[in-house]
């Protein structure tokens, strides 16, 4: 899912500084789950706003919402009489929501999040980077771990000689995180398949990440005649 | 062959080389000086590429400095900063300067620097990047396959690995990756724990690689016993076993002048460098020592002295 943070109140405050009517817009989907953008923490949010608004002496008026999809028109659309009477929306989506609405609607769409990741959700309450949607999976020669997404310089030919005695890495923004090809050693190890990294992987071709420039995805046959 | 350090090494020579980090600022100055306690006693200079992530005077500068006093530099390049499109110029301008020896390096994180906000680049690793400069040598196409309009850059290719960091059966299987993707000679980690590196060497040996490759072991004196005490307990990938700290320990006790601890300290630091180097020296398969006296290039002559290294 698409992971994200709540940025934080001081930012979303200023943000909504020039506004006295705004639409707080969550989203159902990954944001919900990962508990930074869903029906919930928008009630949450506009308490807390309405809270802060009110001991400024300039109180604002909130309207609450939730979509089930942001990134999709089909689901913003009976929204848009309501976005339209307000003079801003915040929106709870990720950034992918933020774009989206502001494609459609000629109205100020603020972002309330900071979208980080695409993650699994490594235990309670924690998420962690798994892939970085590069454009080209070579999962099944690593054992199913992506060394492009949880190796800090993404080797393809690792690992580097930075690996600590106990098999993390030295890189270890929030806390400890075992070194991606000490990992992936082990893990093919266990599925008798070590041959996979005896040769060398090849450079990659970043063109079908994000620095092909911004990518898009056609099918031909879903298109409706138009 | 323009290589002074390819020379001494296939002249089967035990070589010596040392390194020199650039300074944090324009002045070449620094850069002569080291070269002037350097010159006499070493086969080949290193100079550092940004290290530790700490932005310096870039390493081809520095390099084509050194060439100018009549040194052999090695020049280090790291993938942490560059793609394949300036790794690749960096190269062609780096010959064009004299510059025989390439260190192909991924580099260590942008994190530890002092620019932790930097965009890492990564665009290749340290594997891929020696399978370039290789392509560039002997086939005189770039890593695209497109052909180079001319002289080729005619480098002698190393890199490095690291004995100490898990896994450590896995390490010389990099090794065995790196000799085939292009690298002449590989520059290890410091050694402190030699019975791990007869380990490291062994494996090396097993792969049926060391005559194809020249292994050059790192060797580093300490200076102080909070210096060897820091590296055993924070510094990843470098293994210093308790002995060598309590001998550095051992140094400085009862000497109640601060000058005179420093001195035996310095002493004690050397002279477990000297040992090391002579336990190098026996094990087959070991070519020369790589001495990196950070920011004490002045221990390198009493070093390469005492260890009986003639240069």
């Amino acid at each position: 899912m698409i992971v994200a943070d709540q940025k934080p109140i001081e930012e979303i405050l200023q943000m909504l500084e020039p506004y006295r009517k705004v639409l707080f817009l969550g989203c159902q989907s990954c944001v919900a789950v990962c508990m930074a953008g869903g029906e919930k923490e928008v009630g949450l949010l506009a308490a807390a706003v309405r809270l802060a608004r009110k001991q400024q002496g300039r109180p604002i008026e909130i309207t609450e919402g939730a979509v089930k999809r942001q990134c999709d028109d089909e689901f913003n659309e009976p929204w848009a009489q309501t976005i339209q009477q307000h003079e801003a929306v915040l929106s709870l989506a990720c950034g992918v929501g933020v774009n989206k609405l502001s494609e459609r609607f000629d109205v100020p769409i603020l972002p309330a999040l900071n979208t980080r990741f695409f993650g699994e959700v490594e235990r309670q309450g924690v998420w962690a980077e798994v892939c970085a949607g590069c454009g080209n999976c070579i999962l099944h020669l690593t054992g199913g771990i992506c060394p492009i997404a949880r190796c800090a310089k993404n080797l393809l030919n690792g690992p580097c000689g930075g690996v600590r005695a106990d098999g993390t890495c030295e890189v270890s923004r929030n806390g400890p995180r075992p070194c991606a090809w000490v990992m992936i050693y082990e893990r093919l190890g266990k599925l008798s398949q070590r041959q996979n990294i005896e040769n060398i992987f090849a450079a990659k071709d970043w063109s079908s990440d994000r620095h092909g420039g911004p990518r898009k995805r056609v099918r031909e046959d879903m298109l409706l005649e138009t | 062959m323009e290589s002074n350090l390819q020379r001494a090494l296939e002249a089967k020579k035990f070589v010596v080389t040392a390194e020199c980090g650039p300074p944090k600022s324009a002045d070449r100055r620094v850069i002569e000086e080291k070269a002037k306690l350097l010159k006499d006693w070493v086969d080949a200079v290193n100079v550092t590429d940004n290290q530790t992530a700490v932005t310096r005077m870039s390493s081809l500068a520095a390099c084509a400095i050194l060439k100018s006093w009549g040194l052999d530099p090695v020049f280090q390049i790291t993938c942490r900063d560059r793609n394949r499109i300036a790794l690749q110029s960096d190269i062609l301008g780096a010959y064009a300067l004299g510059i025989r020896n390439v260190l192909c390096l991924t580099g260590d994180h942008q994190s530890f620097g002092n620019h932790p906000q930097a965009k890492g680049v990564f665009d290749l690793d340290s594997v891929h990047l020696l399978e370039t400069v290789k392509k560039m040598r002997d086939e005189g196409r770039f890593l695209s396959g497109d052909e180079l309009t001319g002289e080729r850059p005619a480098m002698f290719i190393g890199a490095v690995e690291n004995p100490f960091a898990p896994p450590y059966e896995f390490r010389a299987l990099r090794v065995k990756k790196k000799v085939e993707a292009g690298a002449q000679f590989i520059q290890t980690q410091i050694v402190y724990n030699i019975q791990r590196f007869r380990e490291f060497i062994a494996r090396v040996g097993d792969l049926g690689l060391l005559n194809k490759v020249y292994i050059i072991a790192g060797v580093s004196p300490i200076k102080t016993p909070g210096a060897a005490r820091y590296m055993r307990d924070n510094v990843p990938g470098l293994d210093v076993p308790n002995e060598i700290v309590a001998r550095m320990e051992a140094a400085g006790k009862g000497i109640e002048d601060k000058r005179a601890r420093a001195e035996a300290w310095r002493q004690e630091g050397i002279t477990i460098c000297v040992e090391i180097i002579q336990q190098l020296k026996e094990i087959e398969g070991v070519s020369g020592v790589h001495i990196m006296a950070i920011e004490w290039e002045e221990a390198v002559p009493e070093i390469v002295q005492r260890a009986g290294l003639s240069s």
